[in-house]
């Protein structure tokens, strides 16, 4: 078991480690400090959903509604939040809020959260149309500034990518709360048992989602400068083959916040790399699929030959 | 100081006529990398347009007028996807990025990365709103009024017209439309007595068409948004109504109509839409940017109009379900600048 743990992590730094190796041999202009940032800031937003979508996998459930809560986020960001903050705050405020009472209400009522998802995500597709009926907006100057700093050493995108890994350890794998929430995933009975209402620890997993969600919609206005409807539908499925990828299981508490962020990283250095290579486009979705594939065969391998040993 | 620009363009011009060589009278663009960056490949108008890219691209780089000149696709239509895209452009060291936007506003953090790193950003179609790129913009309003100027030409004494729009809630068709009722402001012998959603498609205008064509007077002209006017023609045969001058969006299938009719009865009309190789005259601006030369930030793509005279040609180079095209070279890229100084 302690094998598996270990390897459980192992996989998806050297995943990484390869194709961040591939891609600086291909481009050795990305070896550097702007190359970095220009490789990785788009990586931000992403690896922050991918936390959210690990709080819902954590508790065995799967949010299929987060690419449109993320840009329904960035639209009130890039309209509500620019012009009037307090407003706009209460809006965010409000709809982590709304995340966790959808959390309550799936557990209380027992609905498949695959279906609730999927619903609540024409709901907020058609709020963040209702706000920005066109692409539009623009970046608080502050969350601009946040996005684009250029802190000594190390590019703003791996600086954020460490401190979002180091911070979800100590709260997910480290605090009292956080082996809790897991335990939500891995034996909700005995959780119950315990005197723990489970009711409201999944309200709980679903608002820190929200939370995620909020900022990974922050941080993507904060990069592009500006929102619409749609600039974040691709980050349902991104968020949770990050979340696998990144050493998460679907079931039974399994997750790993520091493999989170780094599946995010080794997703978004993908595309890119295959962009580098010079593939077809049509032949790109087919093999990002492939590079997936690739690393949960691996993963069932050494997972197969951890529990033998 | 505009008027001499102008004298400057239109000499520059004469002179490149002449020496048929490539903005060679300011820097050296030899060593320079163009890259295109589209999201989207998937209908015959993207298609002719990465062609188009391809053909001009190559030439070019034969020619030794530009080093590179590559065309990037994402597999997705997503604006963070192209985004990323525009971002590993920059690392690869292309001088210039030609855009076809996922959207106008969505890429312009990527975009001003580019700037910032001193890459000319030039879009085109699907043009960005970060002030640091050239626009090379499509005024749908004037494609929408030349219409009806053409209509007062061949037609003085005026009449009834049928309108046939786009798809509801695009902007295209919206400006479109405005430009056609501008026009019939204008030429007040029109009138449009009807008005039905074509959504660009033969196949739901022929049927939006039959449907209101009963409680139609008689109608002497049908403008159009492309697309549609093959099947305005059927819905008017169908309901054995003579027919009217439909004008055209240079699809294969209408010039193909348009050119039978001819052959029986003489038939007349024009066609016009934007050229899918406006990539090129991307490309160009592009080149000319990185020569030296100053351009304005924002210009007009020139509509492709083809007329009785140029029908035969321009249907003997489209391809059977295509879209009209034409590759743009370096004279015409300039005479849009000149144009815009």
């Amino acid at each position: 078991m302690n094998a598996l743990s270990r390897y459980r992590i192992l996989l998806p730094v050297v995943s990484l480690a390869v194709l961040l190796a591939a891609t600086f041999w291909m481009q050795p202009r990305a070896m550097s400090y702007f190359g970095l940032n220009l490789l990785f800031n788009l990586a931000v937003p992403i690896a922050l959903a991918t936390i959210a979508q690990m709080m819902i996998i954590m508790v065995n459930d799967i949010d299929l509604s987060l690419g449109a809560f993320v840009s329904l986020v960035a639209c009130i960001t890039a309209t509500y939040l620019l012009d009037t903050p307090a407003l706009g705050l209460a809006m965010l405020v409000t709809l982590i809020l709304g995340y966790a009472a959808l959390g309550a209400m799936i557990h209380a009522l027992e609905l498949p959260a695959i279906v609730v998802t999927l619903g609540m995500s024409f709901v907020w597709g058609g709020l963040a149309l209702f706000i920005l009926p066109s692409p539009g907006g623009a970046s608080p100057d502050w969350l601009r500034t946040l996005m684009t700093v250029k802190p000594p050493f190390a590019p703003m995108a791996v600086v954020a990518s460490i401190l979002i890994a180091i911070l979800t350890h100590f709260l997910i794998i480290r605090s009292g709360i956080g082996t809790v929430l897991r335990g939500v995933g891995g034996n909700t009975r005995s959780v119950a048992r315990a005197g723990w209402s489970v009711l409201k620890l999944k309200a709980c997993a679903y608002g820190l989602a929200g939370f995620f969600g909020v900022l990974a919609g922050m941080a993507l206005v904060g990069l592009t400068t500006s929102a619409d409807a749609n600039i974040a539908l691709r980050y349902t499925l991104l968020s949770i083959a990050g979340v696998i990828l990144g050493g998460g299981e679907f079931v039974g508490g399994k997750v790993s916040p520091v493999g989170a962020v780094i599946g995010a990283l080794t997703l978004t250095l993908a595309a890119s790399f295959l962009s580098f290579l010079r593939l077809s486009p049509d032949w790109q979705i087919g093999a990002q699929g492939a590079i997936l594939i690739l690393v949960l065969t691996a993963r069932l391998i050494f997972s197969r030959k951890g529990g033998e040993t | 100081m505009k008027i001499s620009k102008m004298l400057l363009g239109a000499a520059s011009i004469a002179l490149i006529a002449g020496a048929g060589h490539a903005g060679s009278h300011l820097t050296d663009t030899s060593d320079k990398r163009i890259a295109l960056s589209n999201n989207y490949a998937g209908n015959s108008w993207r298609q002719a347009m990465l062609q188009s890219w391809e053909e001009m691209g190559s030439a070019a780089v034969a020619d030794g007028v530009v080093a590179a000149a590559d065309a990037y696709t994402t597999s997705e239509s997503q604006a963070t996807e192209q985004a990323a895209q525009i971002q590993n452009l920059i690392l690869q060291g292309y001088d210039a990025i030609v855009i076809n936007a996922a959207s106008p506003t969505a890429l312009n953090g990527a975009v001003k990365e580019a700037c910032d790193a001193g890459v000319t950003v030039v879009s085109f179609d699907g043009i960005v709103t970060e002030p640091c790129a050239w626009r090379i913009a499509v005024d749908f309003k004037a494609m929408g009024k030349a219409e009806v100027d053409y209509l007062s030409s061949r037609l003085p004494e005026g009449g009834k017209l049928l309108e046939i729009r786009g798809l509801a809630g695009v902007f295209v068709d919206d400006e479109i439309s405005e430009g056609i009722h501008a026009g019939v402001e204008e030429h007040k012998q029109f009138e449009i007595v009807g008005s039905v959603h074509g959504d660009w498609a033969q196949d739901v205008s022929q049927k939006a068409v039959a449907g209101i064509l009963p409680s139609l007077p008689e109608i002497i002209g049908v403008v159009t948004q492309g697309g549609d006017g093959y099947g305005a023609a059927q819905a008017f045969k169908a309901a054995g109504r003579p027919t009217p001058l439909i004008v055209l969006g240079n699809r294969q299938d209408e010039m193909q109509w348009w050119a039978d009719q001819h052959a029986e009865n003489g038939y007349e009309t024009l066609s016009l839409s934007i050229a899918p190789g406006v990539s090129t005259l991307a490309f160009w601006v592009a080149q000319q940017v990185l020569a030296g030369e100053e351009v304005p930030k924002d210009l007009t793509v020139p509509f492709l109009k083809v007329t009785q005279d140029t029908l035969q040609e321009t249907l003997a180079n489209t391809p059977e379900g295509s879209v009209a095209n034409v590759t743009y070279a370096l004279e015409d890229a300039q005479a849009v600048i000149a144009e815009a100084n």
